[in-house]
This record gives C-alpha cells, sequence and structure tokens, in this order.
C-alpha cells in the first residue's frame, strides 16, 4: 500500500490541489498514506488503524509545533543555566510527539491534564512561547503572571502542570465527572507518568472511572524513569497499559507523531462513545534527566541517549516521513526551523527583560470573587491587599 | 422588632439541650431544628437553587449520610447529583476538586475529618492554591465537610481537630458553627461561596436543638463567611470560642452571672480569615480574655488568637494574660474519665475565667 503511495507520487500523477495557495504546490504530494505501528491491545478486540493519511498541510503544522516545543525547551535549558530559570525546570524534549500528536487528535474544547512536566502541553494548548517562557522566569508577562511557575501554567480546558506526582491523575477523573455532568460530550485526557502510575490515587482514580463510566482517557507517559529509578526498578508489572486492570489498554509508539495521533482519536471515539475510560500509554523518552537539576546520566548511559536519538527522534521521523513521501521538501522544513528559532529567540527575549511582578501584588488571588483584603508580610506591620 | 426581640433573648435561652415550648406567639413562628436538619436543609436548598451543586461521599446516597445529615436527598435528586463514593479519600476528593476545576460545585463530605488527613493534599494543594498559583484564572468553588473534633468514645484516631490544620493555610476558608442558625447560614454561604471552603460541623451537635429564627427559614438566609457573633454581650471577661464549646462557654457564663460576673460569649463562627476585630473590640471592652477551643492546645486557634491580640491595639487594654482552655496535649484517650478530661469542660472554663480575673 505505501509502496503504491510512493510509486503514484514518483511518477508525478498530482492530487486535488489543496485549497491553500502553496508555492511550488505542484512538486509536492497534497497527501500520503503512510504505514504505522499496531498497537499492543489489552481488553480490546480491535485497536487503532494500522495506515493513516498524513496531508502536507497537517504535516508541516505538527513538524513546526514539535519544533517549536523542541527549541522552547532547549532555550529553556539555556535559560536556566543562565540562572534566569529558577527553581524546579521539567523538560519535555523528547517527547514531542505526545502533545503534538494529543492535541491533533483532539478538539480544543476536550479537557487536558498533566504532570510537572508540562511545557510542551501547555504549549499545544493554547499558551504562547512568549507567556510560557515569561512564566518560567518569573515576569509579570507570564501566563500566571509569574505566581506560578514551571509546573503551575494553566489555560483554558487545561488544568495544568501539576506539582504533586499522581495528584492529577483523580483531578483529571472530576473534569470527565463535570464532562459527563453536564452532557456535554467533551473528554478529559489525564495524563501522568510512569512512575506516578505506582500512586495509589491512580488506582482509585481508575477504580472511579470505570465505575462511574467517565469520559476519562488515562494516558501514560513511560519515558522509561520515573526520575532516577527505571522502569524495572519501580514496577512490579511495567506493562502500564494493563494496569488500569478492568479498564481496557493500548500500547503506542510515542515517538511516532502518527501513531500518537491515531491511537489518540481511537482512544477519544472509544470514550465519546459512552464506553467509559480507556487507557492508553505511550512508549517515550525524554533527552534531559528528570529535571535541571539532574544530569541524567548517573542512571542511563550517554550511548542509550544516544541512541534514542539517532534512531527514534520524533522530529527526525516526521522530517523522514514528509520529505521520502514528497510532503515537503529539506529546505522547506530548514525555512520553518529558521522561523521557529526567531520565535524563540523573541520570546526568550521577552522573558529576560519583562519586569517582574510588582510587588503590590504579592498578595493577589488569594480568594476568587472576594471584595479586596489585607494580607499579612512576614511581620505584623507589613500588609499586601488581596484583589480577586 | 419581633425578630430582634428574638435575637437578643435567644442567646440567654440557647442553653444547649434544653428545650422551650412556645404555645402562644405574636412573633413570627421560630422553629426549634437540630443542627442536623439545619445543614440538611440549607444543602437541599442549595441543590435546588443551583444545578451545578451535587454532594458526594462514603454513604451520603443509599444511607442517608454515616450521620444521617443528608437524609431524603438521594431519594429527592438522584444518582447524579448525590453520589456514594467508594473508600478512596484522596481519590473522590480529587475527584471532586477537578470537578470543580471544570465547573461544577461539588459538595466533598469526608466522613469524619480525621479522614480528610488522607485526602489533604488534594485540599491544599489541588484547591487551596490553585487560583494564587495559577495567577487568578483558575477557581476551585468546592466544599469540604463532615464532623471535626471529638465524639465520645471513639478514641485516638476519630477525635482530632483540624481547625488549626486547615485555618493555617492561605487559600482556604474555613468555617465552624455551633447553632443550627450557624449550620445552616454557613454551608449555604460555603456553598455559594466561589471558594474552596472548609466546613467543620460536630457530630455531637448534630441531635441537639435550636430555635430557628424566621430570617433563618428563608432560602437565602447567608451567614457571611469571616464574621464573628457575639452571642452574649458582658462586660467583665471577653470569652471566644468555635463549635461545640461555645455552649459550654454559655453554660459558664449563666453560671458565673449567678456570682456578679458577666462574661461576654464570641461564637467565631470563621476560623479563617478570623474576625479578630470583633474580639478585639471586645477586649478593649472588658479587659479579659480567655479562649476556648476542642483542639490541641500548640498551634491550635487559640494560640493564633492571643498572637493577633498581642499585636493589636488590644494588647494595651489587658489587664492580665490572655488564656487558653483546650483539649488535653495528648492522643484521645478512651476510658470515659480519662476522655472527660480530655476535652474542656464547663468547670475548665469558669476555673480559667476565674484565673483571669484573679478570682
Amino acid at each position: 500500500m505505501l509502496t503504491a503511495a510512493v510509486s503514484r507520487v514518483l511518477s508525478g500523477v498530482t492530487q486535488k490541489p489543496a485549497s491553500r495557495v502553496l508555492v511550488a504546490s505542484c512538486k509536492y504530494s497534497n497527501n500520503a498514506t503512510l504505514e504505522i505501528k499496531k498497537c499492543d491491545l489489552y481488553r480490546l478486540e480491535e485497536g487503532p488503524p494500522v495506515t493513516t493519511v498524513l496531508t502536507r498541510e497537517d504535516g508541516l503544522k505538527y513538524y513546526k509545533m514539535m519544533q517549536t516545543v523542541r527549541r522552547m525547551e532547549l532555550k529553556a535549558d539555556q535559560l536556566y543555566k543562565q540562572k534566569f530559570i529558577r527553581g524546579f525546570c521539567h523538560l519535555c524534549d523528547g517527547q514531542e510527539a505526545c502533545c503534538v500528536g494529543l492535541e491533533a487528535a483532539i478538539n480544543p474544547t476536550d479537557h487536558v491534564i498533566t504532570s510537572y512536566r508540562a511545557h510542551g502541553l501547555s504549549y499545544t494548548r493554547g499558551l504562547t512561547v512568549q507567556s510560557i517562557l515569561a512564566e518560567l522566569t518569573g515576569r509579570r508577562g507570564g501566563c500566571a503572571k509569574g505566581k506560578g511557575g514551571s509546573m503551575h501554567m494553566y489555560a483554558k480546558n487545561f488544568y495544568g502542570g501539576n506539582g504533586i506526582v499522581g495528584a492529577q491523575g483523580p483531578l483529571g477523573a472530576g473534569v470527565s465527572l463535570a464532562c459527563k455532568y453536564k452532557g456535554n460530550n467533551e473528554v478529559c485526557f489525564t495524563l501522568y507518568g510512569d512512575g506516578a502510575a505506582n500512586q495509589g490515587q491512580i488506582s482509585e482514580a481508575h477504580n472511579m472511572a470505570a465505575l462511574w463510566n467517565l469520559p476519562c482517557i488515562f494516558i501514560c507517559e513511560n519515558n522509561r524513569y520515573g526520575m532516577g529509578t527505571s522502569v524495572e526498578r519501580a514496577a512490579a508489572s511495567t506493562d502500564y497499559y494493563k494496569r488500569g486492570s478492568f479498564i481496557p489498554g493500548l500500547r503506542v509508539d510515542g515517538m511516532d507523531i502518527l501513531c500518537v495521533r491515531e491511537a489518540t482519536k481511537f482512544a477519544a471515539d472509544y470514550c465519546r462513545s459512552g464506553k467509559g475510560p480507556i487507557l492508553m500509554e505511550l512508549l517515550t523518552y525524554r533527552y534531559h534527566g528528570h529535571s535541571m537539576s539532574d544530569p541524567g546520566i548517573s542512571y542511563r548511559t550517554r550511548e542509550e541517549v544516544q541512541s534514542v536519538r539517532s534512531k527514534s527522534d520524533p522530529i527526525m521521523l516526521l522530517k523522514d516521513k514528509m520529505v521520502n513521501n514528497k510532503l515537503a521538501s529539506v529546505e522547506e522544513l530548514k525555512e520553518i526551523d529558521v522561523e521557529v528559532r526567531k520565535e524563540i529567540d523573541d520570546a526568550a527575549q521577552f522573558a529576560m527583560t519583562d519586569p517582574e511582578p510588582p510587588l503590590e501584588e504579592l498578595g493577589h488571588h488569594i480568594y476568587s470573587s472576594n471584595p479586596p483584603f489585607d494580607i499579612r508580610g512576614t511581620n505584623q506591620w507589613i500588609k499586601f491587599q488581596s484583589i480577586s | 422588632m419581633a425578630v430582634a426581640a428574638v435575637l437578643v433573648r435567644r442567646p440567654l435561652e440557647q442553653v444547649s439541650g434544653l428545650l422551650r415550648r412556645r404555645f402562644h406567639r405574636t412573633a413570627p413562628a421560630a422553629l426549634q431544628v437540630t443542627v442536623r436538619d439545619a445543614i440538611n436543609q440549607g444543602m437541599d436548598e442549595e441543590l435546588e437553587r443551583d444545578e451545578k451543586v451535587f454532594l458526594l461521599g462514603e454513604e451520603v446516597a443509599q444511607y442517608d449520610g454515616a450521620y444521617k445529615v443528608s437524609r431524603g436527598l438521594w431519594k429527592k435528586y438522584g444518582d447524579k447529583r448525590i453520589i456514594d463514593t467508594p473508600i478512596s479519600e484522596m481519590g473522590f476528593a480529587g475527584i471532586a476538586v477537578g470537578a470543580a476545576m471544570a465547573g461544577l460545585r461539588p459538595i466533598c463530605e469526608f466522613m469524619t475529618f480525621n479522614f480528610s488527613m488522607q485526602a489533604i493534599d488534594q485540599v491544599i494543594n489541588s484547591a487551596a492554591k490553585t487560583y494564587y498559583m495559577s495567577g487568578g484564572l483558575q477557581s476551585v468553588p468546592i466544599v469540604f465537610r463532615g464532623p471535626n473534633g471529638a465524639s465520645a468514645g471513639v478514641a485516638a484516631q476519630h477525635s482530632q481537630c483540624f481547625a488549626a490544620w486547615y485555618g493555617h493555610c492561605p487559600g482556604l476558608k474555613v468555617v465552624s458553627p455551633w447553632s443550627s442558625e450557624d449550620a445552616k447560614g454557613l454551608i449555604k454561604s460555603a456553598i455559594r461561596d466561589n471558594n474552596p471552603v472548609v466546613v467543620l460541623e460536630n457530630e455531637l451537635m448534630y441531635g441537639v436543638p435550636f430555635e430557628l429564627p424566621s430570617e433563618a427559614q428563608s432560602k437565602d438566609f447567608l451567614i457571611p463567611i469571616g464574621k464573628a457573633k457575639i452571642e452574649r454581650q458582658g462586660t467583665h471577661v471577653t470569652i471566644v470560642a468555635h463549635s461545640r464549646p461555645v455552649g459550654h462557654c454559655l453554660e459558664a457564663a449563666t453560671v458565673l452571672s449567678k456570682e456578679g460576673i458577666e462574661c461576654e460569649v464570641i461564637n467565631l463562627r470563621t476560623i479563617r480569615p478570623m474576625d479578630i476585630e470583633t474580639i478585639e473590640a471586645s477586649v478593649m471592652k472588658t479587659n479579659h480574655l480567655v479562649t476556648v477551643e476542642g483542639g490541641w492546645p500548640q498551634f491550635g486557634v487559640g494560640a493564633e488568637i492571643c498572637a493577633r491580640i498581642m499585636e493589636g491595639p488590644a494588647f494595651n487594654f489587658l489587664d492580665a494574660p490572655a488564656v487558653r482552655v483546650t483539649g488535653a496535649d495528648v492522643p484521645m484517650p478512651y476510658a470515659k474519665i480519662l476522655e472527660d478530661n480530655s476535652v474542656p469542660q464547663v468547670k475548665d472554663i469558669i476555673f480559667a475565667i476565674k484565673k483571669t480575673l484573679n478570682i
């Protein structure tokens, strides 16, 4: 099937033109049918399709988004080393296919919640790179006005960013309860890592989601290490997609954005049809250590990291697919790289120069919808006004 | 008018456990309502008023509530709005917080607040702090309620008071009703509040009837969170308490009144934000302060009141150091004689008042 598609392209037969006017579009295909890995299934008769159609438009969009997340995370690394970013900084470079693939398959009206490794999802859920970087540097232009930092970024239908490992499990199930309660056909994607999978509250969330038939898609982002502990050293069973017990599951190649997209569509459809919760395990990898305080090579070898980079890098995989199927040229993708770099640099410039939040706002946002009142500072004479 | 007359007479009459019959009244009828029924009514009215309000917790639906506080609600509102949960405090508290983030208005019941310790991360880190951490983007309109503090003979793991624990945290509102009027007005305010509110009820008060004045029978009767109430006017000493001890303070005041000592009894009603101004104004009048609480002394509600009084204008009006009456500094023992001496009794309050008055 793939060879047929490729030969069709190579023989110069063009498809119907896209509605958008593209420069030199006749030298590109509009779309390509690609094979994707079959997912391991648990308690499911059928899984996601093993082929999918990638349009040129989508491919370029995904490429740009993944590259943006990648460069944004690398910029955060740089800013952290320059001490513009303080405290915790958990980067997701290597895992771009997960957040971009997820967003590609869902509606903006669906809901997402995740752990502290949230910068990628914060971007795909609609926050600008500028507001993310400025939040990391603790400036007033940050998406949380500098009050939250790396682990507490929120957007419409995106509930963070959660610092306590596993807490987002029940929270996400609760969001899905609200979806069911309101009857709006929306679903909630509740992401957690291989480390969090061992939290009791995740099992509690699984139980209640299944018991009450909640429209919750649990997603275990398995990047093989919970901080410095490999999955083999943390879990009696590392088949995370089976750990929902009575909840059907599928294991997905999390480095292939199309695999993630198709699996997510499948899971969302399953959930939306009222069949209850489903669990997706995304096999992925993080290039950085657990956080910026962790070099990431005391518990794994440089060779392992290098091997993943050279064989399974999600951006490289998409680029190869697009170039090999004449959906884009190498030069065109390089142009996108340049655009992305500029966007990130501009955002970083803002993040480094925007002023910190005014001290007068230290007490703000304690309560919602409240008349102003006074907050005590570090002694009884220092008072801050608190405005909702 | 007639209602005001009832409000003035009521503090003197309202000694817990005493029933008064009213046969011939020209004033608007006041009802005898137990604290349990007052909370039930408050929740019922708010469930009816706003579709987004729902109740979840262990045994709240088909069992009618472990302490029957939610009696009749499941029958009236059904499975969608009154939800029985498995024994998964951390899980269902987190689910309730998530539902609140997504726009519903959950009432999350803990069978007792002792079990909330398992879920306390969701209460503090997921609920209380979120509006602040998000820079005002994400509010969490949730109520956590249930019985708090000592009961009778339930021993150490089931008798802890969490007023100080929850009162410690910015981002939370914490209320502690005493009477039926308190219970009804505060639960309604808590449900209508767009912030996480912890409602610390008291199991021993559930069955106690109080006169509910006519205004408290209205469906829009609310008691503002953050305002204390002077239950009894006095001139010689200010006594501040919350929850069940308020009743003990009024008993002590009645006894002391016969000896010519007039106590001003303040019902705190809200632990956080604390109405220190009412206490200050009272201390500036009486020059003496006694705090009474069921919880442990170290880092407790009374300790906070004393610290704040010291920091404010009322300090210069104190004729003697403030005195705290608290639970004993032990895990609650089981044997009756030990338990009785581990919670503040009327005699302890009288003793403390006389000590501070140097009598």
